[in-house]
């Protein structure tokens, strides 16, 4: 059980990398999409004992990150018009050396903490720093308005996974949260996307090139 | 009974704005009924008062608050109660003048703003004093210091105002900074925001002067002591003058009464602070006296002498510190009631005063001293209310300032006989104090004499009339209060007694009283005299001048063909020889023409005492931080990437530093 955790988890890593990597916005969104679903499903490997109310958070988690948040990114890049290029500040693989930097130092820096003993042998806690960082660096490091929110989308899985160690204590309180944040500030951005696009006299933003 | 009374006061006058804010911006019922409420409000809190000292009756009012180390709790005690009476007495008279001075129908702009804060200032004000927890005292504090601003700019269309209304607003958080720190380290030191005395020895005397001087600063800066002044002269001239009176007269002696509160928590001072603040009090007395008689502005006048009555309070308060650090009671009785009773006394004399130069202002529409003159005529009350200020306000008897300076005068004449190290510095402080009553006679001679006699030197000052009957009113109540407290100290001393006591807990139960230490009955019978004397004089004189049959001529007519107004003396020319002398600190500004030839053309002249703290201190270290906070500019770029970084380098940072 715990191998194939440790298995998702590392695909979970990779993806951000896949992220950071991709040149195509589409191909950055179907990664952040994927890294999504496969984090609403972690529950399942953590707590044996799920409720109800569990599953009907992970399913809430699974649909709006799979499926409600990449379509509603896709149809802003249409309706913008953006093209699909990223843009970076810091080139490809500039960015990919310096995820990786983030992961040797996550690795590193969770040893020193002091965690419970039942979640030292996980990945989960490197994994988490892991992603906050590629969050950070693609909400730095990348030019157009729509990176930022994929950036916060990513960041907000880092979070997310961390937060799968208090699941047990407080599941609603923290999946709640998390996936009302994330959706707030999806369809916020989403919506100022759209609108400065629309209006041709506002100043050339760097959401549309 | 007295705390239940005080919170209907506070509560009355907290909303007594509120109904006009509702009704029209035409109506005059708002300000009828925050006039009513004011007063309704004031007179429930004077009862309280009376209900305190007659029958010594207290009950803390606890409610629990759920802020972290907050607690509603209102308490009286000697002190409290000495300086509410300022509070309610002067706001209900603001409120009273008001009706006249600010009548709604002529200023529908900003009328219903001035009685809302008003109303609000005399509740935040009223609620500080009470507060027994740090954290309601700041509630209170801000609840004040905030309506104070709002007051100040009143008139905000003007651009004086604005930048008066914005020092007042720097200085004020400037204060509020230094008591947050205040009452955070009393919290470190006590355990708890409570305003309980720290018991002898708990704390180290390096806590204590740190103590000491957040105090100082803080509680100083809202006083207008000397080096912090800044912010006075500015807000007690723009404001509308029953605001200024108000500020005058009642919002600076918070400061003062945060002092005394402060001084009374902590353990026995040492020597030290007591010379730190009759230093200080001599530096504010003196200067701001010179200050004063350097100004044109009547107004700003009146403002620079509260700097100088500060200093008087507070050579008192030192002498009081000085005499808790050595054991010495007469000097703690004699300081802290000389103290106490001159922050009573400035409070109405002074509100007095703005109040008649209020009423001159609105006779003329100018505040310059030389554009009036020869108003005695027109406006005989405002005159004679002038007039009674002003010989209070100089200490000259049979008036009240007269009581509270010889309190402390015998206080350093006490301090001279002791052997203390402390005995030069009474015979500076004395000499100190005298010359500040020599300067106000100076000052108010020159302020007296410009306004109100001689002829009139402009055309508005020529069609000036008397006040209406609410700003009289006001005025003969304030007048009422200074002769009452001259002529019946004896009354009074009780209620200092009590202040005195809760300031200096330590003090022995043998302690002198007042009346044993202060001759004032002598005072009572010297007071009455004079003043039969005086009128016995004026009617004496009326009798002749109509038995000789004399006949009203222009004043300094002098038998001049053609007699101009333009030959009296101005505010400036009387002032010259003291504004000279005081010239290294006043450092004047005068445009006079030079080489004159034999047969001069029109020439001009012009003098001007600006504020040298704000002007060559403050404002230029304004620039200075400006200029410098402008470098920083390279880290603001617009770029929300960048700034992300920021926040990412902080968070790593602080990650590393734990």
């Amino acid at each position: 059980m715990f191998q194939i955790f440790d298995v998702l988890i590392i695909v979970a890593v990779a993806l951000n990398f896949v992220a950071l990597g991709v040149s195509r916005i589409r191909g950055v969104i179907n990664a952040v999409a994927l890294q999504g679903v496969l984090l609403g499903f972690f529950p399942l490997f953590i707590h044996s004992n799920l409720e109800l109310r569990g599953f009907v958070l992970m399913a809430v988690a699974v649909i709006l990150k799979g499926r409600f948040i990449p379509a509603f990114l896709l149809e802003a890049i249409r309706e913008a018009d953006i093209r699909h290029e990223v843009q970076p500040i810091v080139s490809f693989i500039s960015s990919l050396l310096l995820g990786a930097l983030g992961t040797a130092l996550a690795l590193v820096f969770s040893s020193t903490l002091p965690l419970t003993s039942e979640h030292t042998s996980l990945l989960l806690v490197p994994a988490s720093f892991s992603t906050v960082w590629t969050g950070f660096l693609m909400l730095t490091t990348r030019r157009k308005a729509i990176m930022q929110v994929l950036g916060f989308l990513i960041l907000e899985n880092g979070i997310l996974l961390f937060g799968l160690l208090l699941l047990e204590a407080m599941p609603f309180l923290v999946e709640a949260g998390v996936l009302l944040d994330l959706f707030t500030g999806v369809f916020v951005m989403g919506i100022i996307i759209t609108s400065v696009a629309s209006s041709p006299r506002s100043a050339p933003t760097t959401c549309r090139s | 009974m007295t705390e239940r009374l005080l919170l209907c006061a506070i509560a009355l006058a907290a909303v007594s704005g509120m109904p006009g804010v509702a009704l029209g911006r035409k109506s005059m019922a708002g300000q009828w009924i925050a006039a009513v409420l004011a007063i309704v409000g004031s007179g429930l809190g004077l009862a309280g008062l009376v209900f305190f000292w007659m029958f010594d009756d207290s009950q803390p009012v606890v409610i629990p608050w759920h802020l972290p180390g907050a607690e509603f709790n209102v308490a009286i005690d000697g002190l409290s109660a000495v300086f509410l009476v300022p509070i309610f007495v002067v706001t209900m008279m603001g409120q009273v003048y008001g009706l006249a001075y600010w009548k709604q129908t002529d200023y529908p702009q900003n009328g219903r703003k001035l009685r809302f804060f008003y109303g609000l200032m005399t509740a935040g004000m009223a609620l500080l004093v009470v507060a027994r927890n740090g954290i309601l005292f700041l509630f209170g504090w801000e609840m004040m210091a905030i309506s104070a601003f709002f007051l100040v700019a009143t008139e905000d269309e003007k651009p004086d105002v604005r930048e008066a209304g914005w020092i007042y607003l720097v200085a004020t958080h400037t204060a509020t900074l230094g008591l947050i720190a205040l009452f955070g380290l009393l919290h470190a030191a006590s355990g708890s925001y409570t305003l309980a005395p720290l018991a002898e020895g708990s704390i180290s005397p390096a806590m204590a002067t740190s103590l000491f001087a957040l105090a100082l600063f803080g509680f100083g800066l809202k006083a207008g002591l000397m080096p912090l002044h800044v912010w006075l002269p500015g807000a007690h001239s723009n404001a509308p003058s029953h605001v200024s009176a108000t500020m005058s007269g009642v919002i600076i002696k918070m400061g003062i009464y945060g002092l005394f509160r402060t001084l009374s928590l902590l353990p026995t001072p040492p020597i030290e602070w007591g010379v730190v603040i009759m230093t200080l009090g001599a530096i504010s007395g003196v200067l701001g006296m010179a200050f004063a008689l350097g100004q044109h502005d009547l107004k700003r006048l009146l403002a620079y002498c509260s700097i100088e009555n500060i200093g008087i309070i507070l050579l008192g308060l030192g002498l009081a510190v000085i005499g808790r650090s050595q054991g010495r009671a007469d000097l703690v009785v004699l300081g802290v009631s000389g103290s106490l009773l001159h922050v009573w006394n400035h409070a109405f004399f002074k509100s007095l005063l703005f109040l008649s130069a209020g009423s001159v202002i609105h006779a003329t529409h100018t505040r310059e001293i030389d554009s009036m003159g020869g108003l005695a005529k027109a406006m005989p009350w405002t005159a004679l209310a002038f007039v009674v200020g002003s010989v209070a306000i100089c200490g000259l008897p049979p008036l009240n300032g007269f009581v509270s300076e010889l309190m402390i005068y015998l206080g350093m004449v006490d301090l001279l006989q002791g052997s203390s190290a402390a005995f030069g510095g009474g015979a500076l402080a004395a000499a100190a104090l005298a010359l500040i009553g020599t300067l106000a006679v100076a000052c108010f001679v020159k302020a007296y004499g410009a306004v109100f006699l001689g002829v009139a030197r402009s055309q508005s000052a020529r069609q000036a009339h008397e006040s209406g009957l609410p700003m009289l009113l006001a005025l003969g109540v304030l007048s009422a209060c200074c002769f009452a407290i001259a002529l019946g100290p004896l009354a009074l001393a009780p209620i200092f007694d009590r202040a005195v006591a809760v300031w200096a807990p330590d003090l022995p139960e043998a302690a002198p009283r007042l009346v044993t230490l202060a001759p004032l009955n002598w005072v009572t019978l010297m007071g009455g005299v004079l003043i039969a004397a005086l009128i016995a004089g004026r009617l004496l004189l009326g009798a002749l001048l109509r038995h000789n049959g004399s006949t009203r001529s222009v004043t300094w007519g002098c038998g001049y063909s053609a007699a101009t107004p333009r030959v009296q003396y101005t505010s400036s020319s009387f002032a010259q020889m003291l504004v000279a002398l005081f010239s290294w600190a006043l450092r004047p500004q005068v445009e006079r023409p030079k080489n004159l030839p034999l047969f001069p053309r029109a020439a001009r002249f012009h003098s001007e005492v600006g504020d040298v703290v704000l002007d060559e201190a403050v404002l230029p270290s304004f620039s200075f931080a400006g200029w410098l906070f402008s470098r920083f500019r390279v880290f603001q770029q617009g770029n929300i990437q960048t700034y992300l970084l920021y926040i990412f380098i902080a968070l790593i940072a602080l990650l590393l530093w734990r």
